[in-house]
């Protein structure tokens, strides 16, 4: 793959004709190129042919998004999009209006799935009072208790309309299960998921004293639900039951050979049938839920998700490492959208001191964590004193910090400083006399050996602190020196402001930075690209966009929380897309720095995200785990530990075996934690790992099913 | 007669099954020289299952989940490949060729590499011919003569 930093020109298709047919005066087989003209950074304009150009092309509001908008009586941006203010991003201009999504602005998938969590927690922090009123519960008739007897199935084969008729021979297939095994009644039905089939399913299963049943149509996973919900109803346990998918896995792809699909749907019975003879009733075990959270970190992320989640009327523990709330935000004096970051700080420190849900620790450092999602309990150490608490839910908000740089000569002389530091010092009086060349450097210590991460934020800061520079200081002489300029955005709009204003981008590549030297003055020293001279600068200050280094704790917390780490020390969600503010291990939330760098909107979305998921679990009576999960033979299990490192929920524990000899362990299974995957079950060496719903034996009598008749 | 191959396929929920109902949605055609047993997670697969099919008469067996890295189960499928690839080593000593285990990435959105996967599998044991473990001389018969390399 070739990168060309280059600006294009033209893009033309260049026509060749190839032969003239001279007798009849036409032009026979013309060829056509696609022609690329480019002016490359340096170096001559050339042209270049590509059998494919392929344009990055931007995000635009929808036409239909101003109607809706101006319907709705929510305000526009000067683009078009949905207005939001970056301290409240997921808040239209109209209160009870939320916003979430590329309706903002343009973003990537995992911040539209952060943002969409996030305006449902913001939307269910207005609906405390009304909680769970205009919830019903379902009622069932009581169980009955079939385990004294034989399997008694039956079978409903389903045509579909024709969807399924129309290929296989659904009465034969009916009439062939009447001969196996088991099976005392079968019959076909029309559409057997319709609700007369259902009330008649019912009816069979009383009628024929029915203990388990098989429904031969379409996926289970369109219709398991439903069917499993009869079975409720007739009072049997819900996993008595098996589907043969002879539809979307048969007769829609093997439409024209209704003899073959025919068979197959047979086999397909028949499997279904054996592995059903097999099944055990299951239950979900409901564990009790503690309904409070565990908040560790009480900068932005920590503060905002401590807030949203005593505003949903949850009892919150924030635990702070300092004396001081804010974290990283304390550094902060201002960002494009918002001057005075330090009244906001003020604001938000002020609410959380003042909630009563809210229980503070400052000074305090979490020491021990124990148990499990809805279950959890911790020490927390605050000087001398320990305290223990029990809450539900942890939302890990750990943040990150600035790093001291290495290199240009920082930490040896004082004009060479950070941009936070460059924020401190522009927010004192004349902070820039004696200035007259200020030279900023981006990317430093970012994308490089062993962080090849970019901080995302700099770019964007060094813009803004650039910008706040010409204000106060009109004839400073302003340079950044720049690998890429990274203002995403909406922010892309105040580099055009920059550049108007005279800050010049002077760009450098990784492998020739600028070098610095301060005999007497600073000198540095850096290669113009497009002059292809060095360009030597005298600065008076020199400011350092540093990398966004992830919290120095985080590695401890991760063992302790046994949550994963990225390469780069930030903690690990449990999908980038799908499932960015929670980890894998259940009831544990990620928000903020302690993630990856980003801006305070993204950081204030995703700790509103994080509270949001975290009430789903502590909003609730009852945890319902799993009933699919791993069960161990006592007898079997003599506790080789070979399953432990398989899990990937940390479910699996080896300890002593209760009232075994001295030394004799055995697996311990955490059934709020066992997600049901199975994996440990083929990696035990001795058969003594089950899992409940595909045991050995139902499976193996699966695969005998599907290859003897 | 043409050998009519049994070849049963273990696919995971979330993937590789799903797929599989997607090329049914999608009207793809496939052979229907196989079966198809579901689990929650490849990695459930056991490989006495899979040795317990060949001996039962499987001319071939796929196993399907997830694309490394998109393991509903976070990592699940890196059990599943170590274990097939293992499996796959040991297949010769039991006179079976290696090409009779298929391993296959197959996503919830993939519905033509599911079509394809399963079409070229088939073709795959077609030509291998019918399991040396085929039961009965009638079986082996009809099926023409089995092309077996045991490669020990």
């Amino acid at each position: 793959m070739h990168f060309k930093r280059a600006r294009v020109c033209d893009v033309y298709k260049r026509e060749t004709i190839l032969q003239k047919d001279h007798k009849m005066g036409t032009q026979k087989n013309s060829d056509s190129e696609l022609i690329v003209k480019y002016a490359p950074e340096t170096g001559e304009v050339a042209e270049e042919e590509f059998d494919m150009v392929v344009l990055s092309v931007g995000l635009e509001p929808s036409e239909r998004q101003r109607r809706l908008a101006s319907r709705l009586g929510i305000r526009l941006d000067p683009n078009g999009f949905i207005w939001t203010n970056s301290l409240r991003p997921l808040e239209t201009s109209r209160p009870g209006i939320f916003i979430g999504g590329t309706a903002s602005g343009p973003k990537d998938i995992p911040e539209t799935v952060i943002q969409a969590s996030g305006t449902a927690g913001k939307a269910s922090q207005l609906l405390v009072e009304v909680r769970g009123t205009l919830t019903l519960e379902r009622e069932f008739p009581p169980e009955k208790d079939v385990s004294e007897q034989e399997p008694r199935i039956g079978v409903f084969v389903c045509h579909c309309g024709t969807n399924i008729g129309s290929v296989v021979d659904v009465p034969a297939t009916a009439q062939y299960a009447k001969s196996l095994p088991y099976v005392v009644y079968a019959e076909d039905n029309l559409y057997t998921c319709s609700q007369d089939t259902q009330d008649h399913i019912r009816e069979m299963i009383a009628e024929y004293n029915l203990n388990r049943v098989v429904v031969a149509s379409c996926s289970p996973r369109t219709h398991e639900p439903l069917f499993q919900q009869t079975l409720c109803e007739a009072g049997l346990n819900p996993h008595l039951f098996e589907m043969a998918n002879i539809r979307d896995q048969c007769s829609w792809i093997h439409m024209n050979r209704p003899q073959d699909a025919t068979e197959k749907a047979r086999d397909l019975v028949r499997m279904a049938v054996a592995k059903v003879a097999l099944v055990e009733p299951l239950a979900a075990a409901s564990l009790d839920v503690t309904p409070s959270a565990l908040v560790i970190g009480g900068g932005l992320a920590g503060m905002t998700a401590a807030l949203s989640l005593a505003k949903q009327g949850f009892e919150v523990v924030l635990v702070e490492r300092q004396k001081q709330l804010g974290g990283t935000l304390k550094d902060l004096r201002s960002i494009f959208a918002e001057p005075n970051v330090r009244a906001y700080l003020q604001q938000i420190k002020e609410h959380v001191q003042k909630h009563k849900n809210i229980a503070l620790y400052t000074s305090t450092e979490v020491e021990s964590v124990e148990g499990f999602v809805g279950n959890f309990e911790s020490t927390l150490k605050t000087g001398s004193k320990e305290k223990m608490v029990k809450y539900g839910v942890i939302i890990v908000a750990t943040g990150g910090n600035e790093h001291k740089p290495d290199e240009y000569l920082f930490g040896q002389d004082k004009r060479v400083i950070t941009q936070l530091q460059l924020e401190d010092l522009l927010s004192c009086t004349e902070p820039l006399s004696g200035v007259k060349t200020l030279v900023m450097i981006q990317c430093v210590g970012s994308r490089e050996q062993e962080h090849m991460y970019c901080s995302r934020v700099c770019c964007s800061t060094a813009v803004k602190n650039a910008l706040k520079i010409k204000e106060l200081s009109p004839e400073a002489e302003v340079y950044i020196l720049y690998r890429d300029i990274r203002t995403y955005g909406f922010n892309e709009e105040y580099f055009q402001a920059a550049r108007d204003k005279g800050v010049i981008f002077v760009r450098y590549e990784a492998d020739n930075k600028p070098k610095v030297t301060n005999k007497g003055a600073l000198k540095l020293t850096v290669h113009e690209l497009l002059l292809d001279r060095e360009l030597v600068l005298e600065p008076d200050l020199l400011v350092l966009s540093s990398r966004i280094d992830p919290d120095s704790g985080n590695e401890a917390l991760a063992q302790m929380l046994k949550v994963p780490m990225n390469e780069d020390g930030f903690l690990l969600e449990a999908h980038v897309k799908l499932r960015p503010v929670e980890f894998a291990t259940e009831g544990i939330f990620v928000a903020g720095l302690a993630h990856s760098p980003k801006s305070m909107a993204e950081t204030i979305a995703q700790a509103e995200a994080a509270a949001a998921k975290a009430c789903t679990i502590i909003s609730k009576d009852k945890y319902k785990a799993e009933p699919t999960i791993a069960a161990v033979n006592e007898d079997l299990c003599d506790g080789c530990g070979i399953c432990v490192p398989v899990c990937e929920y940390n479910a699996l524990e080896i300890a002593d075996r209760p009232g075994g000899k001295e030394e004799e362990k055995i697996v311990q299974i955490n059934e709020a934690m066992c997600k049901g995957c199975g994996g440990c079950v083929a990696a035990c060496p001795s058969g003594a790992m089950e899992q409940k719903g595909f045991k050995n034996e139902q499976m193996l009598a699966m695969i005998k099913a599907s290859l003897v008749d | 007669m043409t050998f009519k191959p049994k070849i049963i396929v273990f696919c995971c929920n979330w993937c590789a099954y799903a797929g599989g109902d997607l090329a049914g949605i999608s009207r793809y055609q496939i052979k229907p020289y196989f079966r198809v047993i579901r689990t929650m997670c490849s990695a459930r697969v056991d490989p006495e299952w899979i040795m317990e099919a060949f001996r039962l008469g499987a001319d071939g067996v796929m196993v399907a989940g997830c694309h490394p890295g998109d393991c509903h189960y976070i990592g699940g499928n890196y059990r599943t490949r170590r274990r097939i690839a293992l499996l796959r080593c040991l297949l010769g000593q039991f006179g079976l060729n290696q090409e009779r285990l298929g391993l296959a990435w197959i996503s919830a959105g993939e519905a033509e590499k599911f079509a394809t996967t399963m079409n070229d599998f088939i073709e795959c044991i077609t030509e291998l011919g019918p399991s040396p473990y085929r039961k009965t001389t009638a079986d082996t018969q009809s099926a023409g003569l089995a092309k077996e390399a045991a490669d020990v």
